[in-house]
């Protein structure tokens, strides 16, 4: 049996809609598979990492927490990806703009006014946006490859921090410990609703950004330059926009947004610096962006499954005593099926049975 | 041994799985395949190798396991590409995704457990000559093999009809298709030498290089191996001038760390992907010669018409 794929006249609108649906079930399928060969009941399993987090209120709050910062880099991803950027280093702009915005509660732990926490933001924000711009400037002052110079970085952001914390930056009163001092009150990024679980506003900052992005997107003059030159340099030429400006556009907005992601879990969830303070966020959030097929309000629903799939595995771990890693296999083979799918967007599949001869010459002629 | 004989050898041993996992994406690229889950299937071996040869005892078991792994893996990358016509960069970078996952939940029970390590060859006499004897007569098996893989995808791609046919569905997919060549098949046999080739990368590290498993043991040299590359200009022997040269910067910077300069080691650390960076400015810097070297249809999709 052969597969053969048939161009569609025009997009599938239907797959358009389905597909992400579509790739969700096939992973929970085969995550069906993956349970029942270590031995544990699917069934259960799937419950405890899909259904049971989401039945408690507190257990929705933390749900957020994870989702804040997926949306966040993912929304900015989607810009660099949809003006063909690939900005694979937002986990070293994510501990970036964290280290940035953590300068003054750490340096300066008596400064405390309210201007503080804005401050931060700001400073996590800039952080990033410097770190996103370096493979930026490279790609359109070189000629660089900026798939391995922005990974490259995410390794040179994760020592930087380890030797932050271990040495300048470590807490003098903390026992020798590999950490920063905690922050001051003025420096937390305060809980939404504290009666009702540890959500902090990182969140809301996600869903603003999901939807100015989305209105830049759709409705502004920027977000049709960015899908042109994404799709067609040359016809952006042509229609006066500048794909060099647009680089660094990109770079600069996902770093920007990245780093916001950083200084917002760390001084949200974390309330200091640590030589890990991330799981991955900025490579879970590639997944996120396309499973949210590159639309910041799609984002907002692939980041809180993404957030969920972290979630589950903590779950799953105390139920069922299932490795947390099993969460991140799951992870990729999620992305795996939703670029699989979207195939069926642009294409039709047809199925051809084991070839005659003839069928064979024809082709060859064709 | 003499300390530089020492260090010689241990250049060696961090250049060979670098240069592995290079020559084996060099073909694949020379196909006109960009495949970037070379550290997800490298990890893959990594733990195939060594889950296979601590249970069966034999690394050379472990090391043909994580060739099949690896050549498995990439099977997953060429039925989404080639045949589902997926975007390159973004299905590689689903492959490594997935084989961080896979290895780390596969790997689990293997952490700290002692591994098997893959013996050094020793040809007597030879081995005795000074400064040179043992690194080139006394190093483990798959150095050599390295050295055989690298001559021997030299002369396939520039000396052999079937290397000819490979470059040039590499340069002009459609030209190519035009004459009869089965496009698809040659990109999906590429794509599965360069998984064999960073499985055997990924088995070299945890059986030789540091004969244990740890999460994300391959530290980013698979994407080090993507940019070895395009570095060399998608020659071999340039790849192996590069991984030498990465080696020696990896060891370097150990050492360093060693004698306790006055230098924070995570900066010492980083020097290797720092290094990557410059050197990936230097090389892609003009704008011509890259042009010039580049498989045309590199990363482009192909559907055959029918």
């Amino acid at each position: 049996m052969r597969i053969e794929l048939v161009k569609r006249p025009q997009q599938s609108a239907i797959f358009s809609a389905l597909s992400p649906f579509l790739a969700l079930a096939l992973t929970l399928v085969a995550g069906a598979i993956m349970f029942s060969l270590l031995g544990k009941n699917p069934l259960d399993a799937l419950y405890y990492y899909f259904v049971d987090p989401l039945r408690e209120m507190w257990s929705l709050h933390e749900l957020a927490i994870k989702a804040a910062p997926l949306i966040l880099i993912a929304v900015g991803l989607s810009i660099c990806f949809l003006s063909n950027n690939w900005n694979i280093g937002a986990e070293g702009q994510f501990i970036i703009g964290a280290i940035t915005g953590s300068i003054l509660p750490v340096m300066y732990p008596d400064f405390q006014s309210w201007i503080v926490l804005p401050l931060m933001l700001a400073m996590g924000i800039i952080g990033g946006a410097a770190y996103g711009f370096i493979p930026g400037i490279l790609k359109t002052r070189f000629n660089t490859n900026e798939i391995l110079t922005s990974l490259m970085l995410v390794y040179v952001a994760q020592l930087f921090l380890d030797w932050l914390v271990r040495g300048p930056w470590r807490n003098p009163q903390g026992m020798n410990f590999p950490e920063t001092r905690t922050f001051h009150q003025y420096a937390v990024l305060p809980e939404i609703w504290p009666s009702l679980g540890r959500a902090n506003w990182g969140f809301v900052f996600a869903l603003v950004a999901a939807i100015i992005a989305w209105f830049m997107l759709s409705r502004m003059l920027k977000g049709f330059e960015v899908k042109v030159l994404g799709q067609s340099p040359r016809a952006g030429r042509f229609g006066g926009f500048s794909a060099s400006r647009m680089v660094i556009f990109a770079f600069l907005v996902s770093g920007g947004l990245a780093g916001l992601a950083g200084i917002s879990e760390v001084s949200g969830a974390i309330g200091q610096l640590r030589p890990s303070i991330s799981p991955g966020y900025g490579f879970a959030a590639i997944i996120v962006a396309f499973l949210g097929r590159l639309n910041p309000l799609g984002i907002i629903a692939a980041g809180l499954v993404l957030a969920l799939s972290y979630l589950g595995g903590e779950a799953a771990q105390i139920s069922l005593g299932v490795s947390d890693k099993v969460a991140r296999a799951f992870q990729g083979m999620l992305l795996f099926f939703v670029l699989g799918c979207d195939t069926l967007i642009h294409y039709r599949i047809r199925f051809v049975g084991a070839p005659t001869r003839t069928a064979e010459v024809s082709h060859g002629n064709a | 041994m003499g300390m530089l004989e020492a260090v010689l050898m241990t250049i060696a041993t961090a250049a060979t799985p670098l240069l592995i996992a290079a020559v084996g994406e060099l073909v694949a690229e020379r196909s006109g395949v960009l495949n970037l889950g070379v550290e997800g299937m490298m990890v893959m071996g990594a733990v195939t190798g060594f889950g296979v040869a601590l249970t069966t005892g034999s690394p050379w078991l472990g090391i043909l396991a994580a060739i099949a792994v690896g050549a498995l893996f990439s099977l997953l990358f060429a039925f989404l590409t080639l045949t589902l016509v997926t975007n390159q960069v973004a299905t590689g970078l689903a492959l490594t995704l997935l084989g961080l996952g896979l290895s780390g939940m596969l790997g689990e029970s293997f952490v700290g457990l002692p591994g098997v390590k893959l013996g050094n060859i020793d040809i007597p006499i030879l081995s005795d000559i000074p400064l040179i004897g043992r690194l080139l007569f006394g190093q483990d098996p798959v150095f050599y093999i390295s050295i055989l893989l690298t001559a021997g995808v030299a002369w396939f791609l520039f000396r052999s009809r079937a290397g000819l046919t490979l470059r040039s569905v590499g340069d002009n997919h459609a030209s190519a298709h035009a004459l009869g060549i089965n496009v698809i098949l040659i990109r999906y046999l590429a794509v599965m030498f360069g998984g064999a080739c960073a499985g055997l990368a990924g088995a070299y590290l945890s059986l030789v290089y540091t004969p244990q498993w740890v999460e994300n043991m391959t530290a980013g040299r698979g994407w080090i191996a993507l940019a070895l590359v395009v570095f060399a200009s998608w020659r071999p022997w340039r790849v192996l001038a590069g991984a030498y040269l990465f080696g020696a910067v990896t060891i370097g910077q150990l050492h360093a760390q060693a004698l306790g300069i006055g230098v924070p080691s995570q900066l010492l650390s980083s020097l290797p992907y720092l290094a990557t960076i410059v050197v990936l400015v230097l090389i892609s810097r003009n704008r011509r010669m890259t042009m010039v070297n580049t498989p045309a249809s590199l990363g482009r999709p192909f559907v055959p018409d029918r």
